[in-house]
């Protein structure tokens, strides 16, 4: 059914096909670290080439318990339940922002667990229910 | 059914047709915008912000299923030469374009209230981006392109490359670490959104689908015509 040139098409392309997915694979694979948004607190300590000037991200959850108003400034732990980074930050915080939850911190590495921040972002997870259920299944895990 | 659907049919689609549909559509926004404004409850975190998800979730769903289907059409228009398969594409590009930025417009709404700002470079927000861009690449080369036969094949080379863009949008957010949260709604687990908050959404993605049929409904009449009256000059 399949003419000659229509599977010589077929083949082509597939090729071409392939052969260009394997090429953007590739290349986000080498630039890995440009595309991802932030790092946890275990890649950066298993770092080893890390910049203490250059900016960078930090994210995971933040400490419960961890999080001290200050008058000038606020200071929390982001942990990823293995390794944790201290947090110093001066700004307006985002609404979301809470212990438990995720976060996302841009600025500078003092050293591999202290970290000055210049802004937070609040990161939400992929769980939407009512303020009820929320209540529910804290009660029942507790 | 489907034979309704070559360019010499689909000329003779009624108006009755589009207005049949245009009321289902209505009623359906209609019955949507109340569960999603109204009936559904707001998010234990977000509060009342959770209800752009049900205009941002379709959106994106649509305008990703949309290029989709331009890069399936593309990739049989040119293996096997199918007449039609070209002019389904080109009805189907205005309106992933279109959800594509509400998406991102809508994403970016969103964004301020909870992530705490409009825009971030991060892997699935920028994919989305791309994912714009193509859709223009792809409509530019049918308005630029004045050679039927040439449109023709630059646009479907631009759909097909274009296909490799779509599952580093779905993945991105497991493949990198992403400020946008993962899917709530997978095909292999349970979704994580409540289902009063689930059904508003499946009500506004029916809509919005209904919508798309419509827009493409006439957009293919359209282009159809154009071929035909081209041929004969």
């Amino acid at each position: 059914m399949l003419t000659k040139r229509v599977k010589s098409r077929i083949v082509f392309f597939t090729f071409l096909f392939t052969l260009l997915g394997i090429l953007i694979f590739l290349t986000l694979k080498s630039l890995e670290e440009n595309v991802v948004y932030f790092f946890s607190p275990t890649e950066i300590y298993n770092k080893t080439d890390i910049s203490i000037s250059g900016k960078i991200r930090i994210g995971g959850l933040v400490k419960k318990g961890s999080v001290i108003n200050n008058e000038s400034d606020v200071v929390f732990i982001i942990t990823d339940l293995k390794n944790e980074v201290i947090v110093t930050y001066s700004g307006l915080l985002p609404n979301l922002f809470s212990e438990g939850k995720g976060v996302v911190a841009e600025g500078k590495l003092k050293d591999k667990k202290y970290f000055i921040a210049h802004s937070i972002l609040a990161k939400h997870d992929e769980n939407y229910m009512p303020p009820e259920v929320y209540k529910a299944l804290k009660k029942s895990n507790n | 059914m489907f034979k309704n659907l070559f360019p010499n049919k689909i000329i003779l689609l009624k108006n009755n047709t589009i207005k049949i549909l245009l009321f289902i559509m209505i009623l359906i926004f209609f019955i949507g915008l109340i569960f999603a404004l109204f009936i559904s409850p707001p998010d234990y975190l977000q509060g009342d912000s959770v209800r752009i998800m049900y205009v941002h979730v379709p959106s994106s769903f649509i305008a990703l299923g949309c290029f989709g289907l331009i890069g399936l059409a593309s990739g049989f228009n040119l293996i096997f030469k199918i007449k039609l398969a070209p002019l389904v594409a080109k009805s189907l590009a205005p309106i992933g374009c279109i959800f594509s930025i509400t998406s991102i417009v809508t994403g970016s709404l969103w964004g301020k209230p909870t992530w705490g700002i409009w825009w971030v470079w991060d892997a699935r927000l920028t994919s989305m981006l791309v994912l714009f861009l193509f859709y223009l690449a792809y409509i530019f080369s049918w308005k630029v392109i004045k050679n039927y036969e040439k449109a023709v094949k630059v646009s479907s080379f631009i759909g097909i490359v274009g296909l490799i863009n779509l599952p580093i949008i779905k993945y991105s957010v497991n493949w990198w670490n992403t400020l946008h949260q993962t899917s709530s709604i997978k095909l292999t687990s349970l979704p994580t959104i409540h289902y009063t908050m689930l059904i508003p959404l499946l009500i506004m993605f029916l809509g919005m689908l209904i919508y798309s049929l419509i827009i493409f409904l006439m957009r293919y009449k359209t282009e159809s015509m154009k071929l035909k009256l081209n041929k004969k000059k």
